[in-house]
């Protein structure tokens, strides 16, 4: 058969024995998304090709997380806009303030999705979901559109590149470290249209939060998907969150890659990626030092609860740097809920942080934390474009929660190993 | 179809936070996403552009978010095509969607530089240059899309 996982299920769902790389399939989805920025877009497209009932009202979700709470009147409106459509077509899977999170931290969190799933988000980092062993991509609002309508997208049968990662990540090391890693060795796009497999006997030793956080950023290496093996971590992640029921698939043995890289997981130090590339990174063996004005912990990356718990831990008792303006933002309100029943909140407070409701905000630039002019932010988020927190001539590290919490103590970018 | 057009030329990564940043993303209007094209890194870029004009990329252009709205305000502010060396996957999606013309092509082509495209027979002209070299045509199924004027169009067949 000689196919990778990615290309299984999407032979599966595009109702064929085998697939090759290169050949254009339809294949029938299990969950499309859209957010308030990318869902008017599709909307616009929806009316305007005079579409009436949506294919699935349970498979489509709809998520309010960008610009939310409405930081004015054009986000308002475009907010209305997708509500009222989701009321029109009975969307179930509406979130809005209050219930929303942030989305690839919500709906798998919801049960939205499991394993051996096919996913398109209007997002480009709905590639988060192969963490749990499904196949998700982000697209455009117009392939969303269709896939409301249709239930089916088309996509390219990708290449793969697989990661055979062995060992187990060192103390202060995490997830975002694993991808930096691996971004700043293939390149932004180094995995383009291909699929990122994940595999080898390191798997079992990354949590899922871990796992969930190095999907997230395949995009930033262009890949089409990320994706790791389904283990018992996983069927008990899906367990706890989901009545719907797995499809464990796994590549074939001589399954065809175009690279296999070896990763030792233990060799891997905190990694930090400076302005403006996901791919310009450093370790702390060489690292200038850099002041910063900002620290933000959260996103679709970083804003799990094992990431507020780490941040807590490094924080406790401390107080953050007078120069640095510090956000928090819990990525759901169940998180944001766990958090405030553990006392991380407290912590954060107490430390000086400014804690935040759920929102995409700060990440993009779209408000809760833009920077002015020559600032520079610390950000456990998954872009460091030109302008992408604020003014153009702004900067934007990125690292991993146990780094940002280290540089808001002490106000340069900082080895959290050394405090 | 064949079009003649002058070069505004970018290097590699052009990504998407630089062609419609998000700050712009509070609206989908074209007119007012197309009045903010290219702003951070090149703020002359709107009052320059004339109709008809080739954008030029290098490696990845397209890269980062899946914002629909990138391809629509470079569309909307004139551009005819986009030619690049390589297109991140999205990007290249949402173009085919929203009817952006792209040409996958790895040639040299300098800023200024007038350039001649020809669609169905796929080769492109530097006539500032007097070089030229072919480009892939599209696959069939993204033919079908563009021919019938965006995927909902051609949904009725394809699905």
């Amino acid at each position: 058969m000689k196919m990778t996982m990615s290309q299984k299920i999407l032979a599966a769902h595009a109702g064929r024995e085998s697939v090759s790389p290169g050949e254009l399939v339809m294949a029938k989805l299990d969950l499309v998304l859209a957010n308030d920025i990318t869902a008017p877009v599709a909307i616009n497209e929806y009316r305007k090709a005079g579409a009436g009932c949506v294919f699935d009202c349970q498979k489509i979700a709809l998520v309010m997380d960008h610009f939310t709470p409405n930081k004015d009147i054009k986000a308002a409106e475009q907010t209305k806009k997708v509500r009222d459509f989701a009321a029109e077509k009975g969307i179930v899977n509406y979130f809005d303030v209050g219930t929303v999170g942030i989305e690839h931290a919500l709906l798998p969190e919801r049960g939205l999705v499991v394993a051996g799933d096919l996913v398109i988000g209007a997002d480009s980092h709905t590639c988060t979901y192969g963490a749990l062993g499904a196949f998700s991509t982000g697209v455009g609002s117009t392939d969303m559109a269709v896939g409301m309508a249709y239930g089916k997208a088309w996509f390219k049968v990708p290449r793969a590149i697989k990661f055979n990662l062995r060992g187990k990540l060192r103390q202060w090391v995490s997830g975002k470290d694993v991808i930096l890693h691996i971004i700043g060795k293939i390149g932004v796009d180094g995995a383009l249209y291909k699929s990122m497999e994940f595999a080898g006997p390191g798997v079992a030793a990354l949590s899922m939060d871990d796992r969930l956080c190095i999907c997230n950023m395949a995009i930033e290496a262009g890949a089409k998907n990320g994706i790791f093996p389904v283990d018992d971590k996983t069927l008990q992640y899906i367990a706890d969150h989901s009545q719907k029921k797995p499809v464990v698939f796994a590549a074939d043995d001589d399954a065809e890659y175009d690279e296999v890289m070896d990763i030792d997981l233990g060799s891997i130090g905190s990694t930090v990626a400076f302005p403006h590339l996901p791919s310009n990174t450093r370790t702390f063996a060489d690292m200038p030092e850099v002041k910063i004005d900002q620290v933000v912990i959260g996103s679709c990356t970083n804003g799990r609860l094992s990431d507020l718990q780490i941040a807590a831990k490094i924080l406790k008792g401390h107080k953050i740097h007078p120069r640095v303006r510090t956000i928090i933002f819990p990525a759901t309100q169940k998180i944001y809920l766990q958090a405030m029943k553990e006392g991380l909140l407290e912590i954060f407070v107490e430390a000086g942080a400014a804690v935040s409701t759920p929102t995409c905000g700060p990440c993009l630039g779209g408000h809760m934390g833009i920077l002015a002019k020559g600032e520079r932010a610390l950000a456990t988020t998954n872009r460091n474009f030109v302008g992408r927190m604020g003014h153009p001539e702004s900067e934007v590290y990125l690292a991993s929660p146990e780094v940002a919490a280290a540089s808001a103590l002490t106000g340069v970018i900082t080895d959290p190993a050394t405090l | 179809m064949k079009i003649t057009g002058t070069v505004i030329r970018y290097g590699d990564n052009v990504d998407t936070d630089v062609i419609i940043p998000a700050r712009y993303l509070n609206t989908s209007d074209h007119k007012e996403l197309a009045a903010h094209c290219m702003e951070d890194i090149d703020a002359t870029f709107v009052g320059r552009v004339k109709p008809g004009d080739i954008m030029v990329g290098g490696n990845n252009f397209g890269c980062g978010s899946s914002r629909e709205h990138a391809p629509i305000a470079i569309k909307e502010s004139g551009i005819a095509c986009v030619v690049a060396k390589s297109f991140a996957r999205i990007f290249y999606r949402n173009a085919i969607n929203t009817g952006l013309a792209i040409v996958e092509f790895d040639g040299d082509i300098d800023e200024g530089d007038q350039l001649e495209i020809d669609f169905d027979k796929g080769w492109i002209r530097n006539l500032s240059k007097n070089t030229e070299g072919s480009f892939p045509p599209f696959p069939t199924f993204l033919q079908k899309i563009i021919s019938k004027g965006g995927l909902f169009q051609a949904m009725e067949e394809l699905a």
